[in-house]
């Protein structure tokens, strides 16, 4: 069980107040992934249900029962550290030990939880090593170790991957995922990588400056961002944003259309530019655009990998109508 | 990447190394070797270096004759009591000030860094006065009790420096896993701490085992430390090279050994952190 | 950082400390400032009353005061001056590569762990006798005849068996201030075509700047308060009394209690202002 309902929380550090009072509701099972640029309060509100900060106002709900002046151990809780955080005096054992020796729990069943969250992670071979001796990877599962024999109501993950490099990233990606699948637990992930947030969870919240910009499943937040700030946060290359003539044709103040969204031709279109850097993936290739409207502007286009452009051709752009979104002076979604 | 050096240079570099050190040594090596001498052999002329008849007479007369093993015991008591009592003092407060900063934190450690540079001469009347007063001159509870204050802000200077290369989110995943305050500091923060712990006793037990100020103002037969044995040679003893060479050695040499294991601890303990 | 409850926690467990330094520090000083305001020669009548700053007046127009403030200011400024110079040149030297690195360290920083007492007897009597000391014979090996170094050069000795004590802790925070500096820097200067002393010049030297100056003022504020090295030595005779000596005097030796309180304010105020510059640097140190 773990659903968590945080109702009109607000966080104050002093006379600056990080997060106004704020409403979101977690459901049980659900996996939950807070987004946002860094310093937008993502880590903080993760905190804050963790209960390593005091709430400056509200109320943490956890199945229900008013958790907001209940000390971290007792929430239920188990986290997982952007460091880690494992000790690095006790051995691998003793570390995912650790929170059952403070639970009292008796050695048998302490036994036992070890051995299967040591099965599951892969860890079996390095349960006498210390800290110091795993890499970054085991270090990682060590401390996800820790967290499932606890058994707690719900996972909180405060940017665990960004210690990885690029390959471990992927593969930690996956294994969160199905860890999730198969425990069936709530989980809270804070990120700020938006690829981490549309790959992995069941609800994207978006934050920016303490506020939620918008709640919703990847495909929905990827389909119709409720504003211009969702729309640039989310997707892959970035959306492309005009302004101007093109968006007052449209009836709006500003208009996005995504990378994928544009079609390309070497005969007419649109728009009319010159290609600058090519961005060949093999799958893929991302072409820079610079429109001979204003050559200062770069657009993105997603071409197949097989598209060839070179520095200097001249291409034609045309948006797919159906897919262009429109914003008002004040950043949001026209209908 | 350091870059290869010829032996040559290498070789100039050592010899001029080795002259530089043995010269800055040499009046504890030279001290060292005359403990070991006769008297005669002590003021002989041209000094012998090593060619004398090795004693070690020296020892047994300054141990007969001056008690050493009182002045031993309160060197040990005063300079270990004192450690162990600001360590106890000062472990919560570094822990305090390293984990759980507010906005006077700086302040109060700076204020306690001032204490530290309050002249003692200064305040020499009124201790010695309360001393007296409470009946406490020439006691070694006393001089347990002033040289821990003299070291503390040292001792939570040091601790805090050491506290703060422990990365905070450990100490909270501990307080996440259930560990109530007692326990996050028992089992997880002293066994990480225990290196710079034990680095801050050792420093400032040389400290308080060298100190001469309140140890020679406060201090006459009971409580007298080594640094007292030692100023008592100031004449007609002194005179005797050998004898005094063998009381230097004594106060000395537990001191030099310890000092050697905490050459790096020095840097952060007398510089406060600001030299790294 | 951190919730309502540890911050109370945290209150708690740093009271003893701040509240027994704040009790010696108050209570000692509070006493000081009172005896300097009044006449108080203990075996002469005792607290004579109120003189207000008469005491203050006295002591600077005692005709020890001034000699002793000269004394004051070439033992620190000799002592620094050397022990800054040559400890520069040490740690530099100790930095370079050699054989047995780890034992020459060792023998260099020995004199700082030496009893400031066992350091100025050592010296006054195996070295600067004039009948047996050591340099006695250096100087009739070379036909010299030999220094009565306590009386003839008192202040020198001193400011020597000083410098011995503390040159050692110079070296040594030098020492790892220079194994901080990037070797990159220095090759990049060596690549810009700087040759050994404008690298010394250029980059080693403005590196060790703010090191020099931690030591400049720790040292100060310690070699202000230099006490055994005089008392087991000259006994402040022979122009050696220092204000710290000057101070000890009136206050144990001739019991002018009122007199030296005095002193004793004039010596908290001249430590406070070199502890002011310090604590700037420790206390920038801190916000990073």
């Amino acid at each position: 069980m773990g659903r968590i309902t945080l109702d009109k929380v607000r966080k104050a550090f002093g006379d600056v107040e990080v997060i106004p009072p704020l409403d979101l509701t977690i459901d049980d099972g659900e996996f939950v992934v807070f987004v946002g640029p860094s310093g937008c309060g993502k880590s903080t509100l993760l905190r804050l249900i963790a209960g390593l900060e005091d709430v400056s106002g509200g109320q943490i709900r956890i199945d229900g029962n008013d958790a907001t002046m209940v000390p971290p151990a007792k929430r239920g809780l188990a986290m997982v550290f952007q460091s880690y955080a494992l000790y690095p005096h006790m051995s691998v054992r003793k570390n995912i030990a650790f929170p059952m020796r403070m639970a009292g729990i008796d050695q048998a069943e302490q036994d036992r939880r070890i051995e299967s969250a040591a099965k599951a992670l892969n860890l079996t071979d390095y349960l006498d090593r210390r800290p110091g001796q795993l890499s970054g990877g085991q270090r990682q599962r060590v401390a996800i170790g820790r967290a499932i024999v606890r058994e707690p109501a719900a996972f909180l993950f405060d940017e665990p991957l960004s210690n990885l490099d690029a390959a471990l990233r992927h593969g930690m990606r996956l294994e969160i995922s199905e860890l999730h699948k198969r425990l069936d637990t709530t989980m809270i992930y804070v990120t700020h990588d938006q690829v981490e947030a549309m790959t992995m969870a069941d609800k994207i919240v978006v934050l920016q400056a303490g506020v939620i910009e918008q709640v919703g499943s990847p495909l929905e937040l990827y389909r119709k961002p409720r504003n211009a700030f969702v729309a640039g946060f989310i997707g892959s290359p970035t959306m492309n944003m005009l302004t101007g003539e093109d968006a007052a044709k449209r009836g709006a103040d500003t208009i996005g259309i995504r990378p994928e969204h544009v079609t390309i031709s070497t005969t007419d279109g649109t728009w009319k530019g010159t290609v600058g850097v090519a961005e060949h993936l093999g799958s893929d290739t991302f072409l820079h655009i610079h429109p001979d409207s204003d050559p200062s502007k770069t657009m993105t286009v997603r071409v197949d990998g097989e598209f060839t452009a070179h520095h200097g051709d001249t291409v034609w752009l045309t948006p797919q109508e159906e897919h262009i979104h429109k914003f008002d002076a004040q950043g949001l979604r026209i209908k | 990447m350091a870059r290869a050096v010829t032996n040559q240079r290498k070789a100039l570099n050592t010899a001029l190394a080795w002259i530089v050190g043995l010269a800055i040594f040499f009046p504890i090596l030279w001290t060292i070797l005359t403990s070991f001498k006769t008297e005669a052999d002590a003021i002989a002329n041209p000094p012998i270096l090593f060619a004398f008849d090795w004693t070690l007479e020296n020892y047994s007369e300054v141990m007969e004759r001056s008690n050493y093993g009182r002045f031993l015991s309160n060197s040990i008591l005063i300079a270990g009591g004192s450690t162990i009592l600001g360590i106890i003092i000062a472990v919560p407060a570094a822990w305090s000030m390293a984990f759980v900063p507010s906005r006077r934190t700086k302040d109060i450690l700076l204020w306690m860094l001032s204490t530290k540079m309050l002249p003692a001469v200064g305040v020499l009347y009124p201790i010695y006065l309360l001393c007296i007063r409470l009946g406490v001159l020439d006691n070694r509870l006393a001089m347990v009790v002033i040289l821990m204050l003299i070291n503390l802000p040292i001792i939570v200077w040091m601790l805090y420096t050491y506290f703060k290369e422990i990365p905070g989110e450990i100490l909270e995943a501990a307080r996440m896993d259930g560990a109530s305050l007692k326990e996050e500091i028992l089992y997880v923060l002293t066994p990480m701490a225990i290196p710079g712990i034990a680095s801050t006793l050792l420093l400032n037990f040389i400290l308080a085992w060298n100190e001469a100020f309140w140890t020679l103002n406060l201090t006459s037969v009971d409580a007298a430390p080594l640094t007292q044995f030692i100023a008592s040679y100031s004449s007609p003893e002194g005179l005797f090279f050998a004898k005094l060479s063998a009381a230097s050695t004594m106060a000395i040499a537990p001191i030099l050994i310890l000092g050697w294991f905490s050459q790096k601890q020095l840097v952060r303990g007398l510089t406060f952190g600001a030299v790294k | 950082m951190a919730t309502q409850h540890s911050r109370s926690a945290a209150r708690i467990m740093m009271a003893p400390a701040v509240f027994l330094l704040l009790v010696w520090m108050l209570v000692p000083l509070c006493m000081t400032l009172w005896f300097s305001v009044r006449d108080f020669r203990p075996l002469r009548g005792g607290d004579l009353g109120f003189v207000g700053l008469e005491n203050f007046g006295r002591f600077v127009s005692s005709s020890a005061f001034w000699p002793a403030v000269a004394t004051t200011l070439v033992i620190v400024g000799g002592v620094l001056l050397i022990s800054i110079v040559l400890g520069v040149m040490l740690a530099i030297l100790l930095d370079q590569p050699m054989w047995g690195q780890g034992v020459v360290r060792i023998l260099v920083i020995a004199p700082f762990f030496v009893m400031p007492t066992v350091s100025a007897l050592v010296w006054k009597n195996m070295f600067m006798d004039p009948v047996n000391g050591v340099f006695s014979y250096i100087w009739q090996f070379f036909g010299a005849d030999p220094v009565v170094w306590l009386s003839e050069m008192p202040v020198f000795s001193i400011i020597m068996i000083v410098s011995w004590q503390w040159l050692p802790f110079a070296t040594l925070i030098l020492l790892t201030a220079i194994q901080s500096l990037d070797s990159e820097q220095l090759e990049a200067a060596e690549m810009d075509g700087a040759g050994p002393l404008s690298r010394f010049g250029f980059i080693t030297l403005p590196h060790l700047s703010r090191a020099i100056t931690i030591v400049i003022l720790i040292q100060t504020i310690f070699l202000l308060a230099v006490f055994a090295e005089i008392f087991v030595t000259t006994g402040g005779a022979f122009g050696t009394r220092t204000l710290t000596y000057l101070i000890y005097q009136r206050v144990l030796e001739s019991q002018n209690v009122g007199l030296g309180s005095a002193g004793g304010v004039y010596a908290i105020i001249l430590a406070n202002i070199v502890a002011i510059f310090l604590m700037r640097i420790v206390g920038k140190n801190l916000d990073k």
